[in-house]
This record gives C-alpha cells, sequence and structure tokens, in this order.
C-alpha cells in the first residue's frame, strides 16, 4: 500500500465533524457554565460541596459509565429524552447532537473550573464601586464582573473545546460509531487500529489530535497572560 | 440634614454610632484607625448592613431596622471616593467617569464638562487608569462619582494611599468642590490636617462610637480632639474676616472675634471670610499691654480658664470678643503671671505661625 501523509476524505470528514460536535459543544455548555461557576463562587447555600462534586464527576468516573448514565436519561425511552423527542422532535441516540451532549457533559468541569478562577479574581471593590455608581445586579454583572472575567471565559471555553475533540468513551457508548454522523477523531482513530493495515491513518490521526490539542493548550495560556496584563497584575 | 443612628456587632467590636449633618457641608468622620469610620459610611451607602438603626438624608429614610426599610444601595444617590480608587480596569478613564452619569440619566445637576474643567481631566479623558498616577486615580474617582449625580458624597480616605505631595495635588480640588457645588460631603480622615481645611463639622470617632461632635470652631478646642491630635496640633480654629491689604508689610488684614490680624491670606477681597488657625504653641500670653515688641498681632481678650495640660504647661483659654483662642504656656509663668479668669490678657501671635485657608 502506498505511503502518504495526506488526510484521506473519510479522515477529512472526521475531523470536520469534530470541529462542529466540539463547537456544539462548548456552545451548550457555556451559558450553564457561568451560571453555576458564579453560583459556587459568589452564593452560600446548604448542599454548595455536593453541587460542587457533581459537577467535578464526569472528571473522575469513567467515561463509558457517564455515556451509559446518558443513554439510560436520554435514550429514545429515557425519562428526559422520551420527553425531547415528544415535545421538539430532538433525537439524540446516534446523532451528533448527541455527540455534543455526550463530549459537553464531560468537559463542563473544566469549563466551570476556568471560569470559577477567573471569578474569585474579580476585585468585589469594583462591584460595590458600579453600585454605589446606580448599576443594579445584572447591570453590574454585565459592565463589571463579565468583561473583567471574559478572557477567563475563553480560555475556559478553548480548553473545553479541546477536550471535546478527544472525546471517546462517552461519545461510543451515547451515541455509538457511525461514520459521517459520530465518528469523531478519537473514533476515527479506534476504528483505523481495529481495521487491518490501518496503521498509517491510525498515525495521521494522533499526529492531527496532537497537533489540535497543542494548539488549544497554547491558545488557552496566551489568553491567560492576557488577562493578568489587561488587569495589570 | 443627614442624620445617621446605627448600631452594628462585628465579633468582639460594637459600632454604635449617632450624629447629624446640616446639608450642605462637610462633616469629617475623624479618628485612630480602626474606630469604625468606614464601617458607618459603608452603612450610609447601603454597602453594609446594620443590627439596628436609621439613616435618613433630607426627607428620605435610607435604612430604618425597624419599619423594615433597607434602599439598595444602587438606589441610594449616595456617591462614593475610595481609599483605593476602585476605577474599572477594563475601561478608560473617559468610560469611568460615564459610568455612573449613564446610570443617573434625567436628573443632571453636575455636567460633564463641569466636572472635567473643575478637576482637570481634559489630558486624561482617553487613558487607561492604569496609566494614571495616584493623584490623577484619585481625582477621576472623585469625577466619577460626581458624575452620578450624587446627594451625599461620601469620601473613605481618599487620600491616605497618596504621598504628602500628591495629596497637595488633590486637596484643593476638594476644597473647589465643597466650595462651588454644595454638595454635602462625609469625609473619614484620619489626618486633621485635611480636616482642618475641608470639613466643617468634625464627627470624633474613638473605639465605635461618636465622643464628640459640632461645627469645627467649637470643635477645635475639644478635648477629646486635643488628645488624639496632639499638643503642637492643637489650635482655635476661627472664620475670620478679609479687612483688606496691608501696604506697609504686604500682608492681609483679617478680623477675627474684636481685634485684628495680619497674615498671609489666600484671599484678598474685603468682606470675604477665611478660616484661621491658632495654634495655641504659638501663642505668648501678657497680662500688660504689649510695647516695643516685633509681633504684630495682639488680640487683647479676657482668660475664661487655666486648665492643666501635662505637667509642665497649662492651657489658657482667652475670649477675644465671642470667639476663644487657647494658648500653652508653662506652668511657672502661669504662676508668675498668677493667670486666672477674669483677668485681662493680650494673645500675642507672630504672623509667619499663622495659617489662613479658604472657607466654606
Amino acid at each position: 500500500m502506498e505511503s502518504t501523509w495526506w488526510l484521506s476524505a473519510s479522515e477529512i470528514e472526521a475531523l470536520r465533524l469534530s470541529l462542529s460536535v466540539a463547537t456544539r459543544s462548548v456552545l451548550l455548555c457555556l451559558l450553564p457554565a457561568i451560571l453555576l461557576a458564579w453560583i459556587l463562587t459568589r452564593r452560600q447555600f446548604v448542599g454548595r460541596t455536593l453541587l460542587d462534586a457533581l459537577v467535578h464527576l464526569p472528571l473522575v468516573l469513567p467515561p463509558v459509565a457517564v455515556g451509559y448514565v446518558l443513554l439510560v436519561l436520554f435514550g429514545t425511552r429515557g425519562p428526559i429524552g422520551s420527553w425531547l423527542q415528544r415535545l421538539f422532535g430532538i433525537e439524540l441516540i446516534f446523532t451528533r447532537n448527541g455527540a455534543a451532549l455526550a463530549t459537553a457533559v464531560m468537559s463542563f468541569p473544566l469549563m466551570v473550573r476556568a471560569i470559577r478562577i477567573s471569578l474569585e479574581n474579580v476585585d468585589r471593590g469594583l462591584e460595590d464601586a458600579a453600585r454605589t455608581l446606580g448599576a443594579g445586579a445584572v447591570d453590574r454583572f454585565a459592565t463589571v464582573t463579565l468583561p473583567l472575567m471574559l478572557p477567563g471565559v475563553l480560555a475556559g471555553a478553548i480548553t473545553a473545546f479541546s477536550a471535546a475533540l478527544g472525546e471517546f468513551g462517552a461519545v461510543i457508548t451515547f451515541v455509538s460509531n457511525i461514520p459521517g454522523e459520530t465518528r469523531t477523531l478519537p473514533l476515527a482513530l479506534y476504528s483505523a487500529l481495529q481495521e487491518p493495515g490501518g496503521d498509517q491513518a491510525a498515525a495521521r490521526l494522533a499526529i492531527l489530535s496532537v497537533a489540535l490539542g497543542l494548539g488549544g493548550l497554547l491558545l488557552s495560556e496566551w489568553f491567560a497572560r492576557r488577562v493578568r496584563r489587561v488587569l495589570g497584575r | 440634614m443627614l442624620q445617621v443612628a446605627v448600631s452594628k456587632r462585628f465579633g468582639s467590636f460594637a459600632l454604635d454610632v449617632r450624629f447629624a449633618l446640616p446639608t450642605p457641608g462637610v462633616a469629617a468622620l475623624f479618628g485612630p484607625s480602626g474606630c469604625g469610620k468606614s464601617a458607618t459610611v459603608n452603612i450610609i451607602a447601603g454597602l453594609g448592613s446594620a443590627d439596628r438603626g436609621r439613616v435618613a438624608l433630607d426627607d428620605e429614610v435610607l435604612l430604618d431596622t425597624e419599619r423594615h426599610i433597607d434602599v439598595a444601595a444602587e438606589r441610594r444617590r449616595i456617591g462614593y471616593v475610595f481609599q483605593d480608587s476602585r476605577l474599572f480596569p477594563h475601561l478608560s478613564v473617559i468610560g469611568n467617569l460615564k459610568y455612573g452619569q449613564r446610570r443617573a440619566a434625567g436628573r443632571t445637576r453636575v455636567s460633564f464638562d463641569a466636572v472635567v474643567h473643575l478637576l482637570d481631566l481634559e489630558s486624561l479623558l482617553q487613558r487607561r487608569t492604569q496609566r494614571l498616577s495616584g493623584g490623577e486615580r484619585q481625582r477621576v474617582a472623585i469625577g466619577r462619582a460626581l458624575l452620578a449625580q450624587p446627594r451625599l458624597l461620601l469620601l473613605d480616605e481618599p487620600l491616605a494611599a497618596l504621598d504628602a505631595a500628591r495629596r497637595e495635588e488633590v486637596l484643593p480640588y476638594l476644597e473647589t468642590l465643597r466650595d462651588r457645588l454644595a454638595i454635602p460631603m462625609v469625609y473619614v480622615s484620619h489626618q486633621f490636617d485635611e480636616v482642618l481645611r475641608l470639613a466643617t463639622h468634625i464627627v470624633l470617632m474613638q473605639s465605635g462610637t461618636v465622643v464628640a461632635q459640632g461645627g469645627i470652631g467649637e470643635m477645635s478646642l475639644d478635648r477629646h480632639l486635643r488628645v488624639l491630635i496632639g499638643p503642637d496640633a492643637v489650635g482655635a480654629i476661627l472664620d475670620g474676616v478679609v479687612l483688606g491689604p496691608d501696604a506697609k508689610s504686604g500682608m492681609t488684614r483679617v478680623g477675627v472675634g474684636r481685634g485684628e490680624l495680619m497674615l498671609q491670606c489666600p484671599a484678598t477681597i474685603p468682606g470675604t471670610i477665611v478660616r484661621v488657625q491658632l495654634l495655641a504653641r504659638d501663642i505668648i500670653v501678657s497680662t500688660q499691654m504689649p510695647r516695643h515688641l516685633s509681633v504684630r498681632n495682639q488680640l487683647e481678650g479676657v482668660i475664661t480658664e487655666v486648665a492643666e495640660d501635662d505637667a509642665n504647661s497649662d492651657l489658657i483659654s482667652i475670649d477675644i470678643g465671642g470667639e476663644r483662642i487657647m494658648a500653652r504656656v508653662t506652668r511657672a509663668a502661669t504662676r508668675e503671671l498668677a493667670l486666672a479668669p477674669g483677668m485681662s490678657a493680650w494673645a500675642l501671635v507672630k504672623s509667619v505661625s499663622l495659617r489662613a485657608f479658604p472657607n466654606a
């Protein structure tokens, strides 16, 4: 077999699908992550520690277990899945939206973590200053808190995006491995390894994954530095 | 009128303050560090809570724990200048200035241009806040608070983070503010020099309570204040009337009580009221009409009180015609001259040791 470093059509499809799934996943996470980060940083309530643990659970669970739980909840006969299908006609099983949900759940803790750190660094005194200048709660959040934590939100989004590109276990368990619909880069890599003579395809996909991951982490670090510079720290 | 009567417990520290400030006016909350000054202004602003009490500004009740009234800080329309300025780092100077102004639309009392002019901010408008000096930061913070069109301005040690030179740079702006805008202010400080120049009222605080309060003139010789500021800063603060220039000396003649002083004065137009400080340590007491002396300033009066100051000196109060001044003399001199209430006396003071400031 002829050796080539160019990506095949199916590999390019896997790359495009991965980018599409990761983008959906980040969009799905963003608002809930900001809200949860805010609640966990700023609110004192009973059960806060439990909520914190729940958010971080996907980090320590086997991804296959997360996929299984999603299958139970969001499957065609699951309590949420059947409801989504009846009311909105949304299908999650075997679809890229389902893949996006699975990666979203897996990368959610990473995003919450990054946003929380940036929120903890926002000087509460500035919010007090905004209050004395006539800004109510939502106004102050939108005009002072959010802009000051925005670089952290972006860094969190990039990290979550990179993690979403690499998610394997939860995706394959929840939405299976369908070419063109749910076969993302890691799944394509896995499939290549299963085929006789697929070594070179696997190598290409592995290099691509490394490049994407490294690029994401560097970009995220660059944002983190920018925050410190902009805020004069 | 600003009326404050609040109490709050912080662990072992109990805050319990009551005072009233006629508006417009500048009340200095004066006292040692940790006496509860900042906690008090935070309660007035609505940023801190009180266990019990009432805060009212003119006719509006802002806080009344008994009637469960607690107006949110963002609706109190009380400006706040913080010690650390707290400019928004993601906004330019102009963005900071407009922040409060936008939220106060429809009730303009001070215009943007007026504030920029008053505080000399033209050259700073486009700058990033990180590029400002300490003094410039505080000027922008003051402007930002003013543009929110507050009914009351709170200043929590606005000059404390600045060195002496920067402080001198910002102080005149605060004097201008007081004289031009007639906006009531509560000024927190532990520097008596700032209080002397800015305040019309002093609220003296110590370990969580108000120990004395009143107009700056009557408070200037208060027993508690004397202890707090130390012997060298004790002295009467009087309102004087500019009488006119003295052609021979080039100084200004200022009337205080029944007498007249000659001094370097920031105002020279006859009729202007200025604030004059006569430090007790700089005043010499004579029981006879003095002659053949270089001292230009001789105030005639009657001794009203002889009080022990410390082991070796006494404080002699002299009524100079409706106004009281105080002189520090050695105990030996008190005995030798047999100084006692009811005696006529002349207070002598060198022009160079007198200080005058623009008055509110």
